[in-house]
C-alpha cells in the first residue's frame, strides 16, 4: 500500500466516523425524515430490522455495547438482573454443529403478547409499530415479561442513576428496546444499526417496512429472510437472514 | 330442619391474644421485609430477569386459590342442598374472603410500583387477563360479602339463594382467571393450554378444603366445640375426592404435552431431571399432597388424627405444586429456536436458578398471617361459628 | 391519651411559627435561564397537568417538539455550579424547593434525568 493510497483511506475513515458520530445527521442513507413537531406518529410506517446473520461474527457485541451506551444502562456486574435490550445469541445445530450468531432484541410484533396481557395499557405499540413500556403507569408486575417469547424485557431491579434524558428508566418498572424511538422520531436509526454498520460488518438494515422503495423492503422482497419463532403468527418487526 | 346456633367466640382471652399477637409479628416481618425488597429494588431477592415471579407469588397464588375453594364448602350447602355442611356456610365464606385479602396483599406488595395500585384500580387493558382479575378478586369480596351477610341477617333471607348462585359461580370464573394468567402465555411451554383452567378449579377445591378442614379442627380443639368425626369423614371424602381431581388434570397436563413432540424438553425437565422441581413434583404434589392424603381419606375408618393429617399433607402438597407449576416453569428457558442449541449472555438455553430469600419467605407467611387475623376478627365479632356441631365421640 | 395530648401541643406549638417563617421567606431557589413558556402565575398551578398532558402525547402518540417538556424545565431551570449543572432534584433546588416547601414528593426524578443534555451529572 503506497502513502498516498493510505492517506486516502484514512481521510475516507475520518469522514465516515464523523458522519456516525453525528446520530439524526442525515448523510448517508438517510432511513427517514424527522417527523415535524407537534405531529405524531403514523400507520403509515411500520419500522423494521433486517439482520443479515452471515454477516454477524460471533465474538463481535458492537450492536449491545453501542445500545448500553446510548441507552445509558450501568453494568452493575449482576448478569442475572441487569438490563439488557440486546443481546447476542450463538445458536448451534446440536446434529450438524453448524454455529452462528445473532443479535436478538424487543422484535416489535405486530401481535404484541406483552400489549395483550398488560393489566394498566403500560405495555403499548405505537402508531407506528414500535412497542413500548409506559412507564408513567407500568405497575412493575412482570406479566409482561411471562408473556414475551423473546425475552426481550428486563426489570429494574434497583435504584437508577445517569439516566439518559432520552431513556428516563427507575427501579420497579419494565423496560425494553425502543427501536431507539428518540433516533427514529429524529429521522435516524438505531444505536445497534450505526454500531454495526461502523464498528460490525453492517450486518442490520434499518427502515419503512411499509415504504415499498426503502431498502429493507426492496431487499426484503427479493431475499428470503424469517422470523424467531414465525410459528407463533406475531408477526415480528425484526427479519432475519441465515437463520 | 335442625335449629343451629352460632356463637362468636370470646375475644381477649390469653390463647387469643397470643394468637393475635403472634401473626401480628409475623406480619410486621414481612412488612419489615417488604420495605426492605422496597427500597433495594428486587435485586436482593432470589428473583431474575429469567425467573420474574418467586416465592411471594407462590404464596399468593396458593392462597388466592384456595381462598375460592374454601367458599364451595358453603356452595355445596346452599348451592347443592347439601344439609350437613349447611351450618359451615358462615365460616366458609369469611375464611374465603379472608385468605383472598391474604393473597392480595402478598401479591400488591410485591409489584415493581405498588404506590401505583390506584394505577391498576383506574386504568383497565380489558384485553389482559391480569385486568380481568382485578376486576374477578374485587368482585369476590363484594358478592361473598353479600352472600355472607344473607347468612347472618335474617331479613336477607329472601337474597340468600340467588346470593349462593352468583358466590358459585363467580368463584369458578374467578379460578379460571387465575388459571388462565398461565394457560394464556402462548411461548411458555410449560404453561400455554387451557387444561391450566379446570387444573386451577380442582386445585382450588382440594387447597381450600384441606384449610377449612384444619381451621374447623383448630376452632373446635380451641374452643372445645364439639365436631362430630361423622360430618369430618364426609368432608375428608370429598378432599380425597378433590385430590384425585387435581392429579387427574394433572395428568391430562403432563398427557398431552407429553404428546408434543416440542414439548419433550419441558416434561423432561419437571418428570425426570429437573432437579428440586422433579423431587417436588414427585415427592410433594404427586405424593404427599396426592396419594397419601387419598390413601387415607378414602377409607371408612378414617380418624381425626388422620384427615388432619391428610390436610396438612394437601396444603405441603399444594405449595410445592405451585411451586412446580410457577418457578420450575419459568426456570426452564424459553425456546427461541427450536431444535437448536442457544447461548447468550442473558441465560438463554439455560435452566435459570432461583432460591428463595428469607424476606421473600416472609411476605409469603405474612400473607397466610393476615388470613388468619382476618378470620379471627371475623368469628369474634360475627356469630360465625357453630356452638357445636353434632356429639362428640367418646371413642377418640 | 396523654401521647395524643403531647402530639396536638407540640403541632399547636409549632404552626404558628412554622407559619410566620413561611410568610417571611418562602421557597427560594436560583433563577432560571431564560423566559418560560407559561406566565409564572399559569405555571405555578397547571404545571404538572401541562407535563401530564405532554407526557401522554410524546409516550404515546410519538408527538415530540410541543412546549410543555420536563427536558426544556431541567434545561432552564438547572443552576450551575463550578461549571456542571446541579441536579434539579437537590435540596434547595427549582424543583425541590418548592415541592419540599408544599410537601410533595416529585415522582418525576426516578426515571427522568435532573441535569441539561445527555444525562445526569
Amino acid at each position: 500500500m503506497t502513502q498516498a493510497s493510505s492517506r486516502r483511506d484514512l481521510l475516507k475513515g475520518a469522514v465516515l466516523g464523523a458522519v456516525a458520530i453525528a446520530p439524526g445527521l442525515t448523510l448517508i442513507a438517510p432511513a427517514a425524515q424527522a417527523r415535524p413537531a407537534g405531529s405524531a406518529a403514523s400507520a403509515a410506517n411500520r419500522w423494521g430490522l433486517l439482520i443479515d446473520t452471515s454477516k454477524c461474527d460471533a465474538g463481535c457485541t458492537a450492536c449491545v455495547d453501542a445500545c448500553k451506551t446510548e441507552m445509558g444502562l450501568p453494568a452493575l456486574d449482576r448478569p442475572a438482573t441487569d438490563a439488557q435490550y440486546i443481546r447476542k445469541v450463538d445458536v448451534k445445530d446440536p446434529k450438524t454443529g453448524h454455529q452462528h450468531s445473532l443479535p436478538v432484541m424487543c422484535q416489535h410484533c405486530a401481535k404484541p403478547p406483552c400489549v395483550d396481557v398488560c393489566p394498566t395499557g403500560a405495555s403499548m405499540k405505537r402508531a407506528d409499530g414500535i412497542v413500548l413500556v409506559d412507564r408513567h403507569i407500568c405497575i412493575g408486575c412482570r406479566y409482561c415479561m411471562m408473556a414475551c417469547p423473546y425475552k426481550a424485557r428486563s426489570f429494574a431491579h434497583e435504584d437508577q442513576s445517569n439516566q439518559k434524558a432520552h431513556n428516563p428508566r427507575g427501579k420497579g418498572c419494565v423496560e425494553g428496546c425502543t427501536l431507539c424511538v428518540h433516533r427514529i422520531d429524529a429521522g435516524g436509526r438505531p444505536a445497534c444499526v450505526e454500531a454495526c454498520a461502523d464498528t460490525g460488518r453492517a450486518a442490520m438494515i434499518f427502515g419503512d417496512l411499509n415504504d415499498a422503495n426503502s431498502e429493507i423492503s426492496r431487499r426484503l422482497s427479493k431475499q428470503a429472510s424469517s422470523r424467531i419463532r414465525a410459528d407463533l403468527g406475531l408477526d415480528p418487526a425484526i427479519r432475519y437472514q441465515g437463520i | 330442619m335442625k335449629r343451629i346456633d352460632y356463637l362468636s367466640v370470646r375475644a381477649w382471652t390469653p390463647g387469643w391474644l397470643m394468637l393475635m399477637a403472634g401473626s401480628a409479628v409475623i406480619i410486621a416481618l414481612a412488612g419489615a421485609a417488604v420495605l426492605f425488597m422496597e427500597h433495594q429494588g428486587h435485586h436482593v431477592t432470589g428473583m431474575t430477569n429469567q425467573v420474574v415471579w418467586g416465592m411471594p407469588h407462590v404464596f399468593a397464588i396458593f392462597l388466592i386459590v384456595a381462598a375460592s375453594g374454601t367458599l364451595n364448602v358453603a356452595s355445596i350447602g346452599s348451592v347443592f342442598g347439601r344439609e350437613p355442611y349447611q351450618p359451615l356456610g358462615r365460616l366458609s365464606a369469611l375464611l374465603a374472603m379472608a385468605l383472598l385479602a391474604g393473597g392480595l396483599g402478598v401479591l400488591v406488595l410485591d409489584l415493581g410500583r405498588p404506590d401505583r395500585l390506584i394505577v391498576a384500580m383506574t386504568h383497565f387493558n380489558f384485553k389482559s387477563i391480569f385486568a380481568w382479575n382485578v376486576i374477578l378478586y374485587s368482585g369476590f369480596f363484594a358478592v361473598v360479602g353479600v352472600y355472607l351477610w344473607t347468612m347472618l341477617d335474617w331479613r336477607m333471607k329472601r337474597a340468600y339463594k340467588p346470593a349462593a348462585l352468583t358466590a358459585f359461580v363467580w368463584r369458578l370464573v374467578l379460578t379460571t382467571g387465575t388459571g388462565s394468567i398461565f394457560g394464556f402465555l402462548l411461548a411458555r411451554d410449560a404453561y400455554n393450554s387451557a387444561v391450566m383452567a379446570p387444573l386451577f378449579i380442582a386445585m382450588s377445591f382440594a387447597f381450600g378444603l384441606a384449610l377449612f378442614i384444619l381451621f374447623l379442627l383448630g376452632t373446635a380443639t380451641a374452643l372445645e366445640r364439639s365436631l362430630s368425626l361423622d360430618l369430618l369423614r364426609r368432608m375428608g371424602k370429598l378432599l380425597a375426592l378433590f385430590a384425585a381431581a387435581n392429579l387427574y388434570f394433572v395428568a391430562l397436563q403432563h398427557g398431552t404435552a407429553l404428546y408434543m413432540a416440542d414439548r419433550g424438553a419441558i416434561e423432561a425437565f419437571i418428570l425426570l431431571n429437573g432437579g428440586i422441581y422433579t423431587i417436588l413434583f414427585w415427592g410433594g404434589q404427586v405424593l404427599l399432597g396426592g396419594i397419601v392424603p387419598m390413601a387415607l381419606l378414602f377409607r371408612s375408618q378414617a380418624t381425626r388424627c388422620n384427615i388432619r393429617f391428610a390436610s396438612l399433607m394437601v396444603v405441603a402438597g399444594g405449595l410445592a405444586q405451585v411451586y412446580v407449576i410457577l418457578i420450575g416453569g419459568q426456570a426452564f428457558p424459553l425456546t427461541l429456536f427450536p431444535g437448536m442449541e442457544a447461548s447468550s449472555g442473558f441465560m438463554d438455553g439455560q435452566v435459570a436458578a432461583y432460591a428463595p430469600t428469607l424476606a421473600e419467605i416472609l411476605l409469603g407467611l405474612g400473607g397466610c398471617a393476615l388470613a388468619l387475623v382476618i378470620t379471627i376478627v371475623g368469628i369474634s365479632a360475627f356469630r360465625i361459628l357453630p356452638a357445636a356441631l353434632g356429639p362428640v365421640e367418646a371413642s377418640e | 391519651m396523654g401521647m395524643r395530648v403531647v402530639m396536638l401541643a407540640l403541632l399547636l406549638v409549632l404552626m404558628p411559627w412554622q407559619g410566620a417563617r413561611a410568610a417571611e421567606a418562602g421557597p427560594q431557589f436560583p433563577k432560571a435561564q431564560g423566559q418560560c413558556v407559561e406566565d409564572a402565575g399559569t405555571m405555578r398551578r397547571h404545571h404538572f397537568d401541562f407535563l401530564k398532558h405532554q407526557r401522554d402525547d410524546t409516550m404515546r402518540e410519538g408527538i415530540r417538539g410541543a412546549k410543555h417538556s420536563l427536558k426544556d424545565c431541567v434545561s432552564c431551570h438547572a443552576a450551575h455550579k463550578d461549571g456542571k449543572a446541579v441536579p434539579v432534584n437537590a435540596p434547595g433546588q427549582f424543583c425541590a424547593a418548592c415541592h419540599d416547601y408544599a410537601a410533595v414528593s416529585v415522582g418525576c426524578f426516578t426515571c427522568h434525568a435532573t441535569t441539561p443534555g445527555e444525562g445526569k451529572p
